[in-house]
């Protein structure tokens, strides 16, 4: 057990494939009972960085604990808290869903009987029961990884990783999914996710680690790495257009510079957060002049993205060195 | 936003449920039971051991039966222990494919992911594919007995005879697990087995007589480790009389030599295997 609190420690991990570095020194440690979003474009180490916590692939340099298990010197032990659903959905297609579970439950040293009464529960809380005794070829993609995630739980590990949980799934199954793990962690799971989607990070994890080309460049809660890249900025819409110069004027007392889009009467300008936009709120409220809308605009984790890596997050460079050099 | 779960979430814990510590007999034999439920699921896979044997039985004994001479003996019975041993050498196509979808798929990760020994994979891949052979034997046994194949020389060698093949089958395993670990895909697996090892089961005395072959085609025949099965296999139930004394070493000698061949080749092949199983799915 590990004595620290934390459920997950990566210590300086780098892997090479040949002379591809792959990961460059990834660090970091996860709460017991948290999230933590691994996000970054396709090829930024992600996946491998996850194989290598998993027992999967053995670093380089580096190690990695699991529930306080060095993955080098205790793999056994590591493989026994943990529960891992990889990125393309591994289940066997030529076996039921609850064929699957029982497969794997029998294979973590479960009894018969607690594995029988467990592949029920599962099919139960993921909604396939009614699927469960079909063969694993006819699921849709959204049932697959429900089936693959019901899968990883059978044992209950305390600690599970999931690569890229929600790719290829359409929007309705993303955001279900989404509610199954927040249930998990609920629980007290604690979960690692690795994903390509700015927004699957900011729903769910608690803290954010951005990785690009193997090393880590920015770590923090969705709102630090807002609020540490670019600046916010207040949005005015004013009601009448004629109005836009005088409220300009007005507003460029109190910033520095402001910009105008005339054709949506809207003036931007940037803030340090709450307290200016409070201000500027009094400013106006004492004036003639009507708004329609005020309000501090975030910049999205993809503007964060952008700012931090110069492409944006959704990119595919060429190297995907981590999808298995295959 | 869920910035604030984290304080509410860390007290909970999880109430997990016993793991028994598994022995690698238990989990290679859940592998099996997985694999032989892949069997069942799609009987079609098992056209390699069923009508493929059967189609080449019909179509040598009938189509090229008239045009080959065998001596002393009847071609229909001299022609069983070739295909025989022919299915069995395609054994290794079997593991291969099984092996490298299980790899590409993901499932062989899975596995891994689990506190099992590394081995039960394979393991559990050569004991469901000796199965799948065996179902071969059989169903090739019987076709034989209806063409008129008979074992003549009791049963203890008639049991040797069926000993060899699997042994056979256990060394052809491991070229499966080779290749099924070292190729990207189906395709490449396809491809390399169906240059090799088909030519391979051809050019030995599994269709047709040595004897007939140029010098030294011939030689290369006859030290073809199918050939020292398959005669033994046709001594052994009486299907074709002793080679000649003008036949390569081997032939003069097929059940030493079919054992020595099988376990040969597996010593050879295994531990190249096991490491290019390890390097492909540790990458």
């Amino acid at each position: 057990m590990s004595s620290n609190g934390m459920a997950i420690e990566a210590d300086n991990l780098v892997k090479h494939f040949g002379d591809t570095v792959a990961v460059d020194g990834v660090s970091f440690s996860v709460p017991r009972g948290s999230v933590l979003g691994l996000l970054g474009p396709n090829g930024a180490g992600k996946t491998t960085t996850v194989r290598m916590m998993t027992t999967l692939t053995r670093p380089t340099r580096g190690t990695a604990r699991v529930n306080g298990h060095d993955v080098l010197r205790e793999p056994d032990a590591v493989r026994r808290s943990m529960g891992l659903t990889g990125q393309a959905a591994t289940v066997d297609e030529l076996l039921t869903g609850r064929e699957n579970i029982r497969m794997i439950g029998a294979l973590y040293g479960l009894s018969p009987s607690y594995v029988r009464k467990a592949a029920d529960d599962l099919l139960e809380r993921f909604s396939l029961s009614d699927a469960g005794d079909r063969i694993v070829k006819n699921y849709s993609g959204g049932m697959r990884r429900r089936l693959d995630l019901a899968v990883s739980l059978v044992a209950t590990p305390p600690v599970l990783f999931l690569d890229e949980p929600t790719t290829g799934l359409d929007p309705r199954s993303r955001v279900e999914l989404w509610e199954v793990l927040r249930g998990l962690v609920r629980d007290g799971t604690t979960l690692l996710l690795t994903t390509q989607y700015l927004e699957e990070a900011d729903q769910l994890a608690d803290r954010i680690i951005v990785i690009d080309r193997g090393t880590v460049i920015a770590e923090g809660t969705a709102l630090e790495l807002k609020d540490q890249s670019g600046q916010a900025a207040i949005v005015l819409t004013i009601s009448r257009a004629q109005d836009l110069p005088l409220a300009e004027q007005m507003l460029r007392e109190h910033v520095a510079t402001v910009h105008v889009d005339e054709a949506a009467r809207q003036l931007t300008a940037p803030a340090d957060g709450l307290r200016d936009m409070t201000r500027i709120a009094a400013v106006f409220e004492h004036s003639e002049i009507e708004l329609d809308d005020l309000g501090l605009k975030r910049p999205s984790l993809d503007d964060v993205f952008l700012h931090l890596t110069g492409h944006r997050a959704e990119d595919d460079p060429e190297q995907t060195m981590e999808e298995r050099a295959s | 936003m869920t910035t604030d779960t984290t304080t509410a979430a860390t007290t909970q814990e999880l109430r997990r449920p016993e793991l028994r510590q598994t022995g690698l007999l238990h989990q290679s034999w859940t592998i099996v039971r997985r694999n032989l439920r892949h069997i069942r699921r799609q009987p079609e896979a098992l056209t390699d051991v069923t009508i493929q044997p059967i189609m080449f039985v019909v179509l040598f004994a009938f189509v090229f039966g008239g045009s080959i001479q065998t001596q002393g003996s009847n071609y229909r019975e001299w022609l069983l222990p070739g295909i025989m041993a022919q299915t069995m050498a395609f054994s290794s196509f079997v593991v291969a494919i099984g092996l490298n979808t299980d790899i590409d798929k993901g499932i062989v990760d899975r596995f891994r992911s689990l506190p099992i020994s590394r081995a039960s994979v394979l393991i559990g891949r050569s004991i469901s594919s000796l199965i799948h052979s065996s179902i071969g034997i059989v169903v090739m046994s019987l076709t034989g007995l209806a063409i008129g194949w008979r074992i003549h020389d009791g049963v203890l060698d008639g049991l040797l005879a069926y000993g060899l093949l699997l042994l056979f089958g256990f060394a052809m395993i491991w070229i499966g697990i080779l290749v099924g670990s070292a190729m990207r895909s189906i395709e490449a697996v396809n491809g390399l087995m169906f240059t090799t090892i088909f030519p391979i089961t051809f050019l030995a005395n599994t269709f047709a007589p040595t004897e007939n072959m140029t010098p030294w085609l011939r030689t290369v025949a006859e030290w073809n480790p199918v050939s020292s099965l398959v005669q033994a296999m046709r001594e052994l139930w009486g299907n074709a009389p002793a080679a000649g004394p003008d036949a390569a070493l081997p032939l003069r000698h097929p059940e030493l030599f079919a054992a020595g061949w099988s376990v040969l080749i597996a010593a050879l092949v295994a531990p190249l295997a096991v490491r290019a199983f390890n390097r492909r799915t540790s990458e």
